[in-house]
């Protein structure tokens, strides 16, 4: 079998381009879902509260620090079967919206700390300027900081967006059907193909990560602050 | 241009060919010396079939491997035991990182053009695994509206979904425990894949009793004993099989190892009567 013939027989059993849609979607939605829930997060650390101080803390070392994989499976073997809690009737979207949610509490802890090294980057004369015409602390965080240290912290975010979009293969633990998944049941069925197999899945994936790349580059660079 | 780089890729392809039948052939010669080891692949998380247990590996695909080992002239102490995840046996085999399979592993057209084939040693069906008081489940068919689990990288569920009951709920788990798990719980009404290693779930001692096999299988699945292409043990472990079975071995090990579950195999087809030859690919219906 020539390699052309190879790689249409992939195609022509699996739905590659579907499995990877899945993730493209994974990613997606995580970004949205971690990007809020670590914004609140940094804000939290930054705060003049030590309660909420701690409670930022706690959340990025406890989540920087499980496994992925370990959360995944604790969403579905323990909040699933053994909670039985089940988000919606459908099998397929309950699977997913856990993927997703399991994700976004995952990275947002990075991306906690990624927007934290952006404020860093932001002088303290701002925040004190800040506070000399009166704002307090979310109105000077939200006109002041935050829009500075988004765009300080453009670089590390991508970098976080580039590990979300590689880690969204983990939903495979929690029945999502994504491009992983459908690794597995190539090799085990296909296997005398495998090295073709190996390659759509590289090149899918730097097809998905690279431009992540590009783009955060080229935008950290434009929106950088100039000082 | 183009051409050279035709010329390139080929001869880069023929260099990785010829490294990887030299580590085939060298894993081949270190086990005919005496005194050697050899190494034979299993699962380790089947219950029933290939089990770690502590130290010990039990279930029946071990049984076996230990009795043909035996014969080929290999005692106990001389298995080395390797894990053989399902997505990895045939390159294990191919690489030489063991010398057998047996880890219900299905004989199969596409596996053949890699590898070779002694046995079959089982012929298993694929078949559903319900809790003890199910009686709507009676097979594939009746699968519709119901919420069904496999494992990841397993087309059984598929099969179902495609020729059975188009609107069965499928849930992929990374393993058949966690399936198991999930049908304890109530959040799945069946479980799919080969009545055998389904049987061994059923016999663990967590699940005697509670769990049922519902006994209408709906396809074959030849387990043979995964040997490197080219092989020429074929012809022995046959005979070792054939031996088994003629003993009365082959029954005592199935009924040791998965008979707590009230399985009963097809006897049509088993147990299967070996010749002298590797498995031959089958015709292809379509």
């Amino acid at each position: 079998m020539s390699f052309g013939e190879q790689l249409s027989t992939l195609f022509d059993t699996y739905n590659v381009l579907g499995a990877f849609w899945v993730n493209v979607q994974l990613t997606f939605w995580a970004a949205i879902g971690s990007f809020i829930i670590g914004s609140v997060l940094a804000l939290m650390r930054i705060s003049p509260v030590p309660s909420l101080q701690f409670i930022g803390t706690a959340y990025v070392h406890i989540f920087r620090n499980t496994p992925l994989t370990i959360l995944m499976t604790m969403a579905i073997l323990g909040v699933w079967t053994q909670f039985q809690l089940q988000l919606v009737s459908d099998f397929k979207a309950n699977f997913f919206i856990y993927a997703v949610i399991v994700l976004a509490i995952y990275h947002a802890a990075f991306v906690c700390e990624a927007i934290r090294s952006g404020i860093n980057t932001v002088p303290v004369g701002q925040a004190e300027a800040a506070r000399a015409i009166g704002l307090g602390f979310f109105p000077a965080a939200r006109h002041i900081i935050f829009p500075q240290a988004l765009r300080g912290s453009i670089t590390p975010l991508g970098n976080t967006l580039i590990a979300l979009a590689k880690n969204t293969t983990v939903a495979t633990v929690a029945s999502v059907a994504e491009a992983s998944g459908m690794m597995k049941s190539m090799i085990e069925f296909n296997s005398d193909l495998i090295f073709v197999i190996f390659l759509i899945f590289a090149m899918g994936f730097v097809v998905i990560v690279v431009p992540i790349g590009i783009l955060t580059t080229w935008a950290s660079r434009k929106l950088a602050v100039k000082r | 241009m183009a051409l050279m780089k035709n010329l390139k890729k080929k001869s880069l392809a023929a260099m990785a060919l010829a490294a990887t039948a030299t580590l085939a052939f060298s894993g081949c010669a270190s086990t005919d010396d005496a005194g050697d080891k050899i190494r034979i692949g299993i699962k380790y998380d089947q219950p029933g079939l290939g089990y770690q247990d502590g130290k010990d590996y039990t279930g029946f695909d071990t049984d076996v491997a230990r009795y043909v080992a035996n014969e080929l002239g290999y005692s106990e102490d001389r298995i080395e035991w390797v894990e053989a995840p399902s997505a990895n046996r045939e390159n294990m085999l191919s690489n030489g990182q063991v010398d057998m399979i047996f880890a219900t592993y299905s004989i199969s057209n596409t596996r053949l053009k890699t590898i070779d084939f002694a046995g079959p040693y089982f012929v298993a069906g694929q078949d559903l695994l319900v809790q003890k008081d199910n009686t709507d489940i009676t097979g594939p068919d009746s699968l519709n509206g119901k919420d069904l689990c496999s494992v990841t990288g397993s087309t059984s569920a598929k099969k179902i979904q495609d020729k059975f009951a188009s609107n069965v709920q499928l849930v992929q788990q990374n393993s058949y425990s966690d399936c198991v798990v999930a049908l304890n719980a109530g959040m799945v009404d069946a479980v799919t894949t080969d009545d055998i290693i389904l049987a061994g779930l059923g016999a663990t001692k967590a699940n005697k009793g509670e769990l049922k096999l519902v006994g209408n299988t709906f396809t074959t699945e030849k387990y043979g004993v995964g040997l490197p292409k080219g092989s020429d043990k074929c012809k022995d472990i046959n005979s070792a099989i054939n031996k088994m079975v003629e003993t009365g071995e082959w029954e005592k090990a199935l009924e040791k190892n998965v008979g707590d579950s009230g399985f009963k195999f097809n006897k049509e087809l088993n147990p299967p009567k070996l010749g002298d030859t590797c498995a031959q690919p089958t015709e292809d219906k379509k």
